[in-house]
């Protein structure tokens, strides 16, 4: 890919977030050619240091995101605490209060919805380890609008149930190690 | 979902706005798609309609379809003393400018059902200020404003409120201004001496006074990049200098056309300050 590439990846995860993209967002170049939005369960009433935590380890910028941020290849935009994030086209994020969704908001459902309605076949969908079933939906949303799709393998995964709800939505996607996301995505990053 | 069906929902959409728009003069066009879509399709789903156009027929013809759509079109999530950290801010930052001034007018735009304005006039009570206070609670949603004006919350919210109200710096009880029972809380009236509640849009209606403070938390995030340049604009006409408006957490102005009309006041809380520009 080309610095000109088209698309976004979305990332969801829960339970055991921060290790599993740990070992994913700092490997990325700071030539990686896409946004990345990650949709990680942070409590509703405390700010959340994920962005500041992987600012500082990665090479990409990471940033939390404010309503109508605009978007930018190589930005590493993070939800924020108790708002749902959204998409209003391929340049502009909305966040929304929302009731909770599968008692999550942020929920990674609603942001992936709204991904593959702006993305469509461009968009890539991660499911990573989680507790719960949020994500299952909105990963075969992606799917069903022709983009790649791809969750952890659930015995790599520190909690299984996410990643086992994403597969059963979605038995196409292509079950990964995570080492193996890391590699595909250096492999599209040009 | 192919694109041409995807195409063919969004024409609905549009032509579902209009419609609210022709014939109740409610102007959702500019609204944020991407909410508006997810909502339109819960009412959809929820209440049983094939498509969208389907439910453009039913609100054109039976007016009591109205106060449904509003219900998911307007979001009415909420609570009192919601961020304590923001109420702590106006206490101890903004709430001493304030008391320079012989009288002070509030705005609270886009109340909905009253959480954010009972909070401010606590506050302000707690701090002697409520009586030389007026505060103005708008809102779009005549159900949303009328739930505001009973000021009627469930029992079980209570805890939450209380928890907040005390992170909030809270120097009183907020048991000492409702009383409950048969699990619902009703706010003491006297919290509402001093406050106009009132029907107004920031997408169609205008400014309609001076105000020392706006509080309009998570309403503009619904709105699309024009519409918000609109109705902060209303905010800065409304705002002699050095007067105050706060906005949500994840709101900015970094994205206004009116930016350079505010400064930072509490960079973190959202709390800007009207300049001279």
């Amino acid at each position: 890919m080309t610095s000109t590439a088209k698309g976004a990846v979305i990332i969801g995860a829960s339970a055991g977030a921060l290790e599993a993209l740990s070992l994913i967002l700092p490997a990325l170049p700071a030539t990686f050619p896409l946004p990345i939005f990650v949709i990680v369960h942070v409590p509703p009433h405390k700010p959340s240091v994920l962005a500041d935590i992987f600012n500082a380890k990665c090479r990409l910028r990471a940033i939390e995101v404010e309503d109508k941020e605009p978007i930018e290849p190589g930005v590493i935009y993070f939800a924020p605490p108790n708002y749902h994030m959204l998409f209003e086209d391929q340049s502009s994020l909305a966040l929304s209060n929302e009731d909770e969704v599968l008692f999550s908001r942020p929920s990674i459902d609603v942001a992936f919805e709204s991904a593959a309605e702006v993305w469509g076949a461009e968009l890539i969908g991660i499911i990573l380890t989680g507790a719960n079933q949020d994500g299952a939906r909105g990963l075969q949303a992606i799917s069903k609008a022709g983009g790649t799709v791809i969750v952890q393998n659930p015995e790599d995964a520190y909690a299984k149930a996410m990643p086992e709800t994403a597969i059963a939505f979605s038995p196409q996607a292509q079950v990964l190690s995570i080492a193996d996301i890391s590699a595909y995505l250096m492999s599209n990053s040009g | 979902m192919t694109e041409a069906f995807e195409k063919v929902e969004d024409i609905e959409i549009r032509l579902l706005l209009e419609a609210l728009y022709h014939r109740y003069h409610y102007d959702f066009r500019s609204y944020a798609m991407s909410s508006v879509r997810r909502r339109l399709r819960q009412v959809r789903d929820n209440l049983g309609f094939a498509t969208i156009s389907a439910m453009q027929e039913r609100v054109l013809h039976d007016p009591q379809m109205l106060p449904i759509m509003l219900r998911y079109l307007t979001v009415q999530v909420s609570e009192m003393f919601r961020d304590p950290s923001y109420f702590r801010a106006i206490r101890e930052t903004v709430v001493p400018h304030l008391r320079t001034y012989p009288s002070l007018k509030v705005w609270i735009a886009g109340c909905s059902t009253g959480e954010e304005l009972y909070s401010l006039v606590i506050l302000f009570r707690e701090e002697g200020l409520e009586e030389r206070t007026l505060f103005y609670a708008t809102d779009i949603n005549p159900e949303a404003l009328a739930q505001a004006e009973a000021g009627v919350y469930e029992l079980e919210r209570m805890r939450l409120f209380t928890e907040n109200h005390r992170q909030a710096g809270g120097k009183t009880s907020l048991s000492d201004y409702y009383h409950s029972g048969y699990n619902r809380c009703v706010l003491d009236k006297s919290l509402r001496r001093n406050v106009v509640f009132s029907d107004h849009s920031l997408v169609t209606d205008q400014v309609f006074g001076e105000m020392h403070l706006v509080s309009c938390r998570n309403v503009m995030i619904y709105f699309d990049r024009v519409l918000q340049d609109r109705a902060v604009g209303l905010f800065k006409d409304s705002l002699p200098r050095n007067a105050f408006l706060g906005l949500g957490a994840k709101e900015s102005l970094r994205f206004s056309e009116h930016a350079d009309a505010f400064r930072d006041f509490v960079r973190e809380e959202k709390i800007y300050q009207r300049t001279g520009s």
